[in-house]
């Protein structure tokens, strides 16, 4: 009995998939901004310049377009303590990319967990984890993560997983529905008919189905993510300084927004770009995969 | 529709009682409750002494037990910094917040339900791509940074409005556009697609072959049956406005429940932090009980089920 119809796209669906989305421009313009912004996060200490912690007192408040005794040129300007604004904003794309990518990897995983055991069985288990997610959602999420962060102290994996951990509703939620709808396929009763036992018509017939939605689930959160740790930085309960981050850099401008307005404008059209980059790619990875998907 | 009503009911009481586990919880996160609440100076013999009083030996569900009917009362203790008990200090500032995330929905209904209509009446046309593109911007514009920039523009260079305090209606505009931008995206965006839908419907050619003209269809066939998803979305996004108000009201000195938790998260005033959760949370969860009880009247369907 042949149940490839039911199995993930095979690679040369995902060609064509590739293919559709790439005529889409403003997904693909999405795509390569955010590849822009993964390239400036890796090769940051090549593309730089300038070390974004070196302070020289002399050149503070320069702005933009101004150019020190050695005759290096600023192009955003220097900050209060005379750094270079670029090249902290090059930096300063490590800890919002470490933070989306590793809480969304979680956030995606315990999502995808629950909205496959929540579907698939339905009855109590359903039940218990709806009701944990109604908690979830009840509260404030930013409130919550400031006060969790501020009891255990702002580090890198304190952020990751207090982000990821409360993240998981919205990926449950999808995944619980595709499930409940691909539950009563043939492909799945076929594959119960032959003897499958559970555990293998979860993974490798469901999850593979369910899948799509959730990468358009992911994709669009890691905006969200990184409007969330820039918005941690910025309230003082992000990456620690001297490690520069965007939301610090605007905590740090916001001092100087009478004098010197290019210190908090600069790292917020970063956040903006990065954000808007993958909200245009995802909207376009939805259109594409899954037009029926309402988020 | 009683039945529905009383599940729904019980259903809010048992998230209100995992809501009052989670903030009970936060005190535990670093182990010990004493050394959180007292200051970092207090000998051995007073941490022994404070956690005698307070009943942080007791068993880990008699204290949970405790708390919650603490709660109930409203009782979350003393603030550690201000010597009033943490209830009266956030109740006291509830109203601020109350104040700012509804002018910030207001600003949110007001521009984005005829944005998004007047972007699918006339879609693809100039308006329905400016609507969509600002909408898009709003959704990707961190709240502290277009803050900062209207403090930059109508604040520092035009001097046009205040940029921190409560008071005036002048006061008032600044934080409420900050705050209702990602909002006004999302709504904006919701009624464009919902109205997209509904126009495409068969009762809506029916109508229009009947001979109803252009405004009524609009007005009176579509829009009331696009508007049941924009009613669940005010409700869960009065959330995401009560949350976000944590930054709005840091970045313009609003005096409310947001801006006294963070300090109290910086003063480690574990009290109001707890009782500022417990109460928003409370509160969000109370909106969407009502949304879902308004939500019946709008879609007879759902009383039926």
């Amino acid at each position: 009995m042949d149940l490839s119809a039911g199995r993930a796209p095979a690679p040369r669906e995902w060609a064509l998939f590739a293919r559709r989305l790439a005529r889409r421009r403003t997904a693909l313009f999405g795509l390569v901004v955010v590849m822009i912004v993964i390239v400036a996060a890796l090769g940051a200490s090549w593309i730089a310049g300038y070390d974004p912690t070196e302070q020289d007192i002399t050149n503070r408040l320069r702005a933009p377009g101004s150019q020190d005794a050695a005759g290096r040129a600023h192009l955003f300007g220097t900050d209060h303590l005379g750094r270079d604004i670029l090249a902290r904003m090059i930096f300063g794309a490590r800890p919002a990319l470490m933070v989306g990518f590793a809480a969304v990897a979680i956030s995606g995983v315990l999502g995808m967990m629950v909205g496959l055991l929540s579907g698939y069985f339905g009855g109590w288990i359903d039940d218990v984890f709806m009701r944990l997610a109604d908690v979830q959602l009840a509260f404030p999420f930013i409130l919550l993560a400031i006060a969790v962060i501020g009891v255990l102290g702002p580090s890198l994996p304190v952020i990751i997983v207090v982000i990821g951990v409360s993240s998981w509703v919205i990926y449950a939620r999808v995944v619980r529905g595709a499930v409940l709808s691909l539950r009563e396929r043939e492909f799945v009763q076929a594959a119960h008919a032959l003897g499958s036992r559970d555990g293998r018509v979860l993974l490798r017939h469901i999850l593979p189905n369910a899948f799509t939605p959730w990468l358009v689930v992911a994709t669009l959160d890691m905006a969200r993510v990184i409007v969330i740790e820039s918005a941690l930085s910025f309230l003082g309960l992000g990456v620690q300084p001297p490690t520069p981050t965007w939301g610090g850099m605007l905590a740090d401008g916001r001092v100087y927004i009478s004098t010197a307005w290019w210190l908090a404008t600069f790292p917020g059209l970063a956040i903006l770009v990065t954000v808007l980059g993958i909200n245009l790619f995802g909207d376009g990875l939805r259109d594409t995969l899954d037009p029926r998907l309402k988020l | 529709m009683k039945i529905y009503l009383a599940r729904r009911l019980a259903q809010s009481l048992l998230v209100l009682l995992g809501v009052s586990f989670v903030v009970f919880f936060i005190l535990y996160l670093t182990g010990d409750p004493a050394l959180v609440l007292l200051p970092p100076d207090a000998s051995a013999e007073d941490v022994q002494k404070f956690r005698e009083v307070m009943g942080f030996n007791d068993p880990f569900i008699v204290q949970y037990g405790r708390f919650f009917l603490g709660a109930l009362r409203g009782d979350f203790g003393q603030s550690v910094r201000h010597g009033e008990p943490a209830f009266n200090l956030v109740i006291e500032r509830m109203p601020a917040t109350f104040e700012l995330s509804g002018a910030a929905l207001l600003v949110a209904l007001c521009l984005a339900i005829p944005a998004g209509i007047v972007s699918a009446v006339r879609r693809n046309t100039v308006i329905d791509y400016i609507s969509t593109v600002v909408a898009l911007l709003g959704q990707s514009m961190p709240t502290f940074w277009l803050g900062i920039m209207l403090i930059l523009v109508f604040s520092v260079q035009f001097n046009l409005l205040p940029s921190s305090g409560r008071g005036t209606l002048e006061h008032l505009v600044l934080p409420a556009i900050t705050l209702g931008l990602f909002t006004t995206a999302r709504i904006t965006r919701l009624t464009r697609s919902g109205m997209l839908e509904v126009l495409s419907q068969d009762y809506i050619r029916t109508a229009r072959a009947k001979g109803v003209s252009d405004p009524p269809v609009v007005w009176k066939h579509a829009l009331k049956n696009a508007a049941i998803p924009i009613v669940t979305i005010v409700g869960i996004e009065l959330g995401t406005l009560l949350g976000g108000s944590v930054i709005t009201e840091t970045i313009f000195a609003w005096p409310g429940v947001g801006r006294l938790s963070v300090q109290a998260i910086y003063n480690r005033d574990y009290p109001v932090v707890q009782a500022a959760v417990f109460l928003l949370s409370s509160t969000f969860v109370l909106v969407n009980l009502v949304v879902d009880v308004l939500y019946t009247y709008l879609d007879p369907r759902i009383r039926l089920r």
